[in-house]
């Protein structure tokens, strides 16, 4: 078993965006009281199963705390959680908020690892997405995290946006890489319920991408990436050899993660549980000494199997055979799968291919 | 009796008198009316007027008490109720309303109704006026003998026009206009002039309660705890528990154990004697054991001859049944088991599809009757199941002189071998308005139609008599005639038999495999037409797999129609949200649902409805 990874979810954000439908909220006064709830909460798992190798501060934006209050919570973790020497710290942040000496300080925390939440390189679309930030910005930010020298930057972008064209979308792509990031996060746009873009759409004021230009822009990314060096690993990440996201594999291999703040999710091997998405029944829950879980699951064993269907099937190690071994004419089920073209088998593995990535999640439902 | 109803009554219906049960003065009668005409509703005010129920308890439509006969607002199952009445004049008068079922599938269970009645309150939509049923049920009460009152209904619509109803019951019913009585059941007038007229127009029953006993069952339905109620009409004769009774369609003896009457809850009675209508409860395990139209006499002193009118009730339309999971299979056995305790007119046997696997070969009044079953199985027992494209019965004459009967196309002969092919042929009564000749005519004609003949009752109507197949109106001829007639073409019609006919086997090939449970058996001059549209509603039913899927249309191993589904382009989100896994999980648990209505053909997934949706491809 590998080991755990911790993530905390920061619960801020200057703005809101226009696609992001995570749970956040803009009131920045609130923080330091979530910071001592945040305290009260990670002492109540000192005991979750240690030490972790992954520490993800995710949200949310976790660069809108001051540099005191992310000092404060790196030590609030380091002295409750013990850690692996080679932990991987990985910060999620915002590039209007990379000025001054933040990197730095970044680095002294100890987090080896960036990941830039750029989105775009072209104004319009930045100003679509409804990011602060402008390309110039972006580009600004990019510099000094590269400068400060960290082990790992990665750079979030999202792609399919209306009026894209697979050309404008390579440019930026293109653009991007002279930043050298090690690793790469390309998201096709999901329009999520509660979001503005979503009301945009119901409102018929944009338009969804067809499925066919979304198969092309997944199949260019892909293409254009794994030319540059880059390993497709899992339907939307991208990394140079040595370079795959440590925490976010383990929840692809379901390897146990403790989620701290609200709306995290936690999973412990065996179980499956979640905060509450408000910050003041997450503060109350707390006061009263309990976890401010709001749900939880213990999963069955056919839960297991569902599970590392669905997420295996996302990422190019694929299955192992011996998890379908029991359903019914599982090797005609494979073999259709394979004159399809969407996975081999190597190893005793089924792995999808990158047409097999772009079905992954019709896939399980061939085993199920 | 379900327990809304029970409920609904909380036993405060006032006592029939006495003097009624002493000295009878019964009326039995039924309501007939095409479609809407709002029969059901009238019903309710009879129920309500008489005080059976008080108006706070009032529910409306109080006989269509099934959840889908609600739903469709059609009166499936009949009810019959003994309404108290204390005439005008005084005298009290037990009044026996024998409802019947709305449909055409279900005339023969409505000629059994009224032949326990007397007289008929014969409903008439002030705004629309006679249609088909009205006509066929008139005839089918005047062919009973019996009393006819004619009631305009809905007078409170902006749209009713008394007179032209009128105007049109005296040319084309021959029923006097001043024999009309004008209510609106759904605002409650004229309820007490139907009441009067009950009692005064309907003659009383006759019958000498010293004869052997006589009594007609017309109607039977499945008591979990007290087995079969049958419902009857006595005409000559006494009937008491304890009595030993012979059914003489088939000669079975059963010991009675309870006779009463239906009010809203069943009410025991000492004895039920000539004239009367009620029920009888002996001790019957399934309804199929009593047969509507059937004579019940005593074992001990039979009646010389058992009343008239008595018929096999036969299946027209058939259908396989096979569980989309074979596990499921045992689940639909007990289901068709304890259906069919409840509903005679459903026959089955064991079938088997090399496609489908183990299942169930069905036959039905009809297509409702169809749909009915499909429904109250998936509603009542939960259960998964396909159910193939209805098929009529054809027969076929062998070279060796042989005559096969087929209901399913599975048994199609080899062709080599068959000398003449036939079908069944239905004459259908259309009325429409006669701005919808040309396309009624068309409608038909493109159903194989021939022999029309044309009657003109009123200006500016018309009478269509067509003889066609039974299968070309067995799936959507009354969608279809109601659509192009925009509500006003009315459709009856009768069976008159089998034609010769030059049939062929239309099976359908999907990813190369033939699927059995799609084959058809078809005129061979539409048999181009129906492959093609088959494959296209296929194309449509069948969703995107990983891979292209090919549907073909095949006469004996000719391809001569096809159609693609092309394969998925994409079906992946971009992330899995922050950890949560279970999200994603609960979706793919949600699909999987899905899936498990679905049927495995190959590596193919085909939905429940792609089986019997093919035949409605007609539509624009």
């Amino acid at each position: 078993m590998s080991n755990s990874g911790l993530y905390v979810h920061v619960p801020f954000c200057r703005t809101k965006c226009a696609y992001c439908g995570f749970f956040s909220q803009t009131d920045l006064s609130l923080a330091s009281i979530w910071l001592d709830d945040l305290n009260t909460e990670a002492r109540l798992y000192k005991n979750f199963s240690g030490p972790f190798d992954s520490l993800f501060l995710g949200g949310g934006t976790p660069t809108v705390l001051s540099p005191s209050q992310l000092e404060g919570l790196a030590n609030c973790l380091f002295t409750v959680f013990s850690f692996e020497d080679s932990t991987e710290f990985t910060v999620e942040a915002n590039p209007d908020d990379i000025t001054g000496d933040l990197p730095a300080l970044l680095k002294d925390l100890g987090v080896n690892r960036v990941s830039l939440g750029v989105q775009s390189l072209l104004e319009e679309e930045l100003a679509f997405l409804g990011r602060r930030h402008s390309a110039l910005q972006a580009e600004k930010a990019l510099d000094q995290v590269r400068e400060a020298g960290f082990k790992s930057l990665s750079i979030d972008l999202i792609y399919g946006l209306p009026g894209q064209t697979i050309s404008s979308w390579l440019k930026t792509l293109r653009r991007t890489l002279t930043f050298e990031p090690d690793h790469l996060s390309c998201y096709q746009l999901t329009l999520e319920k509660h979001t503005p873009l979503r009301r945009l759409m119901a409102e018929k004021k944009i338009r969804k991408a067809r499925v066919k230009e979304e198969r092309e822009f997944f199949l260019a990314t892909s293409q254009f990436l794994e030319q540059e060096g880059y390993l497709h690993y899992e339907v939307s990440n991208f990394a140079r050899p040595g370079h795959h996201c440590r925490h976010n594999l383990k929840y692809w291999d379901r390897s146990p993660y403790l989620g701290l703040g609200p709306a995290a999710h936690s999973f412990d091997g065996t179980a499956r549980w979640w905060n509450t998405r408000s910050l003041r029944r997450y503060r109350r829950r707390l006061l009263c000494g309990h976890a401010p879980i709001a749900g939880k699951e213990i999963l069955s064993e056919e839960n297991r199997i569902m599970e590392c269907l669905l997420l295996g099937l996302r990422t190019t190690k694929g299955i192992e055979i011996g998890l379908i071994r029991d359903v019914p004419e599982w090797g005609s089920r494979v073999r259709q799968l394979e004159e399809s073209g969407l996975v081999v088998i190597r190893e005793q593995r089924v792995l999808p291919t990158l047409e097999g990535l772009l079905h992954a999640d019709g896939l399980p439902l061939v085993f199920v | 009796m379900n327990a809304p109803f029970r409920e609904l009554i909380g036993g405060v219906s006032p006592p029939i008198a006495r003097s009624v049960h002493s000295m009878p003065q019964i009326r039995n009668f039924s309501i007939i009316a095409h479609i809407d005409h709002g029969k059901s509703t009238l019903a309710d005010r009879l129920i309500q007027y008489t005080g059976l129920v008080s108006d706070r308890q009032f529910r409306d439509q109080i006989l269509d008490s099934m959840d889908l006969e609600r739903e469709r607002g059609i009166t499936i199952k009949s009810h019959t109720i003994t309404l108290p009445y204390r005439g005008k004049g005084g005298a009290e008068y037990a009044l026996n309303l024998i409802d019947t079922p709305g449909h055409v599938d279900f005339s023969y269970e409505v000629s059994r109704a009224l032949a326990s009645c007397e007289g008929v309150l014969l409903l008439v939509d002030a705004s629309q006026g006679v249609q088909a049923q009205t006509i066929s049920n008139l005839y089918m009460a005047m062919e009973h003998d019996l009393t006819i009152i004619p009631v305009i209904n809905k007078i409170d619509l902006p749209s009713a026009d008394v007179q032209m109803v009128k105007e049109q019951m005296d040319r084309e019913l021959g029923l006097g206009p001043e024999s009309a009585i004008l209510c609106s059941a759904k605002e409650g007038t004229g309820i007490e002039e139907v009441l009067e007229a009950i009692v005064e127009r309907i003659p009383g029953p006759r019958g000498n309660p010293q004869a052997p006993l006589s009594a007609l069952i017309f109607d039977a339905h499945y008591d979990p705890f007290r087995g079969v109620i049958v419902s009857c009409r006595l005409f000559d004769g006494t009937i008491r528990s304890g009595d030993m009774i012979r059914f003489m369609s088939h000669q079975k003896t059963y010991k009675v154990e309870e006779v009463g009457l239906f009010r809203l809850l069943r009410e025991g009675k000492k004895e039920l004697t000539a004239g009367e209508v009620g029920y009888m409860v002996a001790g019957i395990k399934t309804v199929s054991d009593t047969r509507i139209g059937d004579t019940i006499t005593l074992d001990s002193h039979p009646a010389q001859a058992p009343l008239p009118g008595f018929k096999e009730v036969k299946p027209v339309v058939f259908s396989s049944l096979y569980p989309i999971s074979s596990e499921d299979y045992e689940a639909l056995v007990v289901a068709l088991e304890k259906y069919k305790l409840n509903d005679a007119a459903l026959v089955y046997q064991k079938d088997s599809s090399a496609a489908l696997g183990l299942g169930f070969r069905c036959g039905f009044l009809g297509l409702l009757h169809l749909e009915i079953v499909q429904e109250r199985l998936e509603r009542e027992y939960d259960l998964a199941f396909i159910m193939t494209v209805p098929s009529v019965q054809y027969r076929f004459t062998l070279t060796d002189g042989r005559v096969l009967i087929v209901d399913n196309p599975q048994y199609y002969p080899d062709p080599a071998a068959v000398q003449k092919s036939e079908e069944p042929f239905i004459r259908a009564t259309i009325f429409t308005p006669e701005r919808y000749l040309g396309s009624v005519m068309k409608l038909c004609m493109e159903r194989r139609g021939v022999d029309a003949r044309f009657n003109s009752p009123a200006p500016g109507r018309l009478e269509v008599i067509y003889d066609l197949p039974l299968a070309e109106v067995i799936v959507d001829f009354h969608d279809k005639l109601k659509s192009i007639t925009q509500g006003y073409g009315s459709f009856d019609y009768e069976l008159i038999g089998f034609r010769e006919s030059s049939l062929v086997k239309l099976d359908f090939l999907v990813n190369s495999e033939k699927v059995d449970a799609l084959s058809l058996i078809v005129h061979s001059d539409r048999a181009r037409e129906w492959a093609v549209q088959v494959c296209e509603r296929l194309k449509e039913e069948i969703p995107r797999h990983q891979f292209k899927i090919a549907i073909q249309g095949a006469i004996g191993g000719k391809i001569i129609s096809r159609s693609t589904v092309s394969a998925f382009r994409k079906d992946v989100t971009a992330k899995c949200y922050g950890g949560d896994i279970t999200r994603k999980r609960k979706l793919l648990e949600k699909q999987k649902k899905g899936k498990k209505r679905m049927k495995m053909v190959g590596a193919v997934q085909i939905p429940q409805s792609a089986f019997v949706a093919v035949l409605k491809a007609d539509h624009e």
